[in-house]
């Protein structure tokens, strides 16, 4: 177990090695810091006094020294736009994305293992056609065109004219089709409460729960799809193996064999591509927010860029490699205690 | 496209239509309702899109056949549309039927050709990975790893926007297609070279390639001439879902404003210049796009699964 979390460690120092040193690469090539603070009227010379007074003649690997020095110590430099440390601005825009993932993979979980597992087991079944048709529809329309069709229908409003007014039963169809729209599609809402420090949250008030709704359901709308089929592929290879015939044989009953018995190894693929999709998660979170308005990280990198706030855009990808870094870790690890088969330190047992 | 003749690899007696009639893969076909429905819109989608400047009446791209006085009109369904525009006008008053079958043109070549790029590169190295093995194998495939941790809408996102922030968007915008191509197949390689790696492994140890070794062949020749070909089933219905995946994935970075620009729209451009008008009412400059966007993305992934179910490879599950 120690020499298994020495080795991830070490992987996670050289990804994050890695990704600084691109990250360095990019803010000393984009652009020239001397002339976001400087003005026009300033001189070749006082620029170039500027340059070497704070370092941006050095070497390039003296200059990453003491980038890397600082960024460890959780100095980023300053973003541009906000006029403060580039960490405290993303440290600000963090809880609105976390709860935006939080809700999505709520969503995600108390759906996609139901119906996943649902499927498996009544494969030729009506209902678990209608999951898998639906699922790989899904998976085809990207997450800003599902964002869009529900701001269209539950926060613009819908009216259906399509059958004759004229008759009982047409009125009656225009009516259940046509929606009212009355749902915010936009930013976090109003009724905001402070947790602590920075966080505040959209879970306490009900205000704030209906701005969340219309994101967070976007947002799982592209990985539910992927958990459903994953779930279900999985349970039905499970439900062959011999062990479920064997505890079948003995007469356990058939909700312990799935919920119990099979479902168990049927969740250990799941984490591990469940891992791998939360930082997928994030990627698709810029362009959630940027759909809704919603004030996260994601939001916040899309302006950044459009504003070419170097500091910024880097110490964005530095958070981001961290997340990944984190939650695959954790994963790795989470997968080794359910599962004793797998050895973690690769040595042969 | 690479459904029905791609069964059949180049070689000896009976000709190659003879194969492929009698192959698995056509008798399938013929039984699979839903897959020959997907290949006929597939295909009516590509031809109506290559043959944009045939089908379209204007020509969205000369701004002199744009009139800003017949901008949002809706279709032809709808009260207030105009005759000449069925499937009504963008805010920039462009006919959206003409529009939309030179935006999915444009996102067809994109599609295309980022596969194509992810094709030659993950093949290569998920080639050299497989067969020479060693130290070859753990850098190229640590490489792969650490980039698909990352996700790979997450890189093309950002390759785009430091492209587009080093270059400029007067630059950028001109080169969008080329840019776009580069960035999402260099975003998806490890895709490819994850999958060839996988069934090279199971390949390497048989003995037709000991015999070749033993011929004194180089090993080039035989990972590209003897390993290659017997790798190419999984190399097959991957390609499907991954012209999808890049079709979604251009159509996500322009929507981000990192993609093709509004004078030369893509179906992700299309939705986004759209989507700020839906507010006003105007539903169908962003949405039947997005309806034609996912119709060709569906219909992609529906003979993707066809095909998945029907060579059967053991992917590599990662």
């Amino acid at each position: 177990m120690i020499a298994f979390l020495i080795k991830r460690l070490m992987h996670a120092i050289l990804v994050m090695f890695v990704i600084s040193v691109l990250a360095f690469a990019i803010q000393d090539n984009l652009g020239d810091p001397i002339q976001q603070m400087v003005g026009q009227s300033v001189p070749e010379s006082e620029r170039e006094e500027i340059r070497e007074r704070f370092g941006l003649n050095d070497p390039f690997l003296v200059q990453y020294a003491r980038f890397a020095k600082n960024a460890v110590q959780g100095d980023f430099g300053y973003s541009y736009f906000y006029r403060e440390p580039a960490l405290e601005v993303i440290a600000r825009h963090l809880p609105a994305t976390l709860e935006l993932v939080f809700a999505a993979t709520l969503i995600i979980v108390l759906l996609s293992v139901p119906i996943g597992v649902y499927s498996a087991i009544k494969p030729r079944s009506p209902i678990s056609r209608l999951f898998m048709g639906i699922s790989i529809i899904g998976i085809s329309i990207p997450v800003f065109l599902t964002a869009i069709v529900l701001i269209q229908i539950f926060a613009i409003g819908v009216t259906v004219t399509l059958f004759p007014e004229s008759t009982g039963w047409g009125a009656w169809l225009n009516d259940f089709f046509s929606t009212e729209g009355n749902m915010p599609s936009f930013g976090r809402g109003y009724d905001l409460v402070n947790v602590v420090g920075n966080w505040d949250t959209n879970l306490a008030t009900w205000n704030g729960l209906q701005h969340l709704v219309l994101p967070a359901v976007s947002l799982a709308s592209i990985m539910l799809p992927l958990f459903i089929r994953l779930i279900r592929a999985e349970m039905m290879e499970v439900l062959q193996s011999e062990y479920v015939k064997y505890a079948r044989a003995k007469g356990i009953s058939m909700r312990r064999v799935y919920f119990v018995h099979a479902l168990k190894n049927t969740m250990l693929p799941v984490i591990t591509v469940g891992g791998v999709q939360i930082g997928t998660m994030v990627a698709y979170t810029i362009l959630t927010e940027t759909v809704f308005q919603w004030p996260g990280m994601g939001l916040m990198f899309l302006d950044a860029i459009n504003r070419a706030d170097i500091p910024l855009i880097v110490t964005y990808l530095m958070i981001v490699g961290v997340i990944f870094v984190v939650t695959n870790t954790i994963v790795d690890l989470i997968y080794g205690m359910v599962n004793p088969t797998v050895k973690l330190t690769g040595k042969p047992a | 496209m690479s459904t029905t003749n791609n069964s059949s690899p180049a070689s000896a007696s009976p000709s190659r239509w003879e194969r492929l009639r009698d192959s698995y893969i056509w008798y399938s076909f013929k039984r699979d309702r839903t897959a020959q429905l997907c290949l006929a819109v597939f295909i009516c989608m590509v031809i109506a899109a290559f043959a944009s400047p045939l089908l379209a009446p204007t020509n969205p791209y000369d701004l002199s056949q744009i009139d800003i006085m017949s901008s949002e009109l809706p279709p032809f369904w709808i009260d207030g549309a105009d005759e000449r525009y069925a499937l009504g006008t963008d805010a920039q008053g462009r006919d959206l039927w003409s529009i939309v079958l030179y935006g999915t043109r444009v996102s067809l070549l994109i599609g295309f050709g980022a596969v194509i790029l992810q094709a030659l590169l993950g093949v290569t190295f998920g080639l050299m990975a497989g067969y020479l093995g060693g130290r070859v194998d753990t850098i190229l495939m640590r490489l792969a790893d650490i980039q698909l941790s990352f996700s790979t809408l997450m890189v093309a996102i950002v390759v785009g926007a430091l492209v587009k922030a080093t270059m400029g968007s007067a630059f950028y915008s001109q080169y969008a297609v080329m840019m776009l191509i580069l960035i999402i197949g260099l975003a998806e390689w490890p895709q490819y070279a994850r999958t060839v790696r996988a069934s090279v492994l199971a390949e390497k140890n048989k003995e037709y390639v000991d015999a070749a070794r033993v011929m004194g062949l180089r090993s080039k020749r035989i990972m590209f001439r003897h390993v290659l070909p017997n790798t190419m089933s999984p190399i097959f219905v991957i390609s499907t879902v991954q012209i999808a995946n890049a079709i979604i994935s251009e159509a996500a970075l322009s929507f981000l404003g990192l993609g093709m620009p509004e004078t030369h729209p893509s179906l992700g451009s299309l939705i986004k210049s759209g989507f700020d008008y839906i507010q006003s009412g105007s539903w169908w400059i962003t949405l039947i796009p997005g309806a034609v966007l996912v119709v060709l993305v569906l219909s992609i992934n529906l003979l993707g699964d066809w095909l998945r179910d029907v060579m059967n490879p053991r992917l590599y599950k990662g």
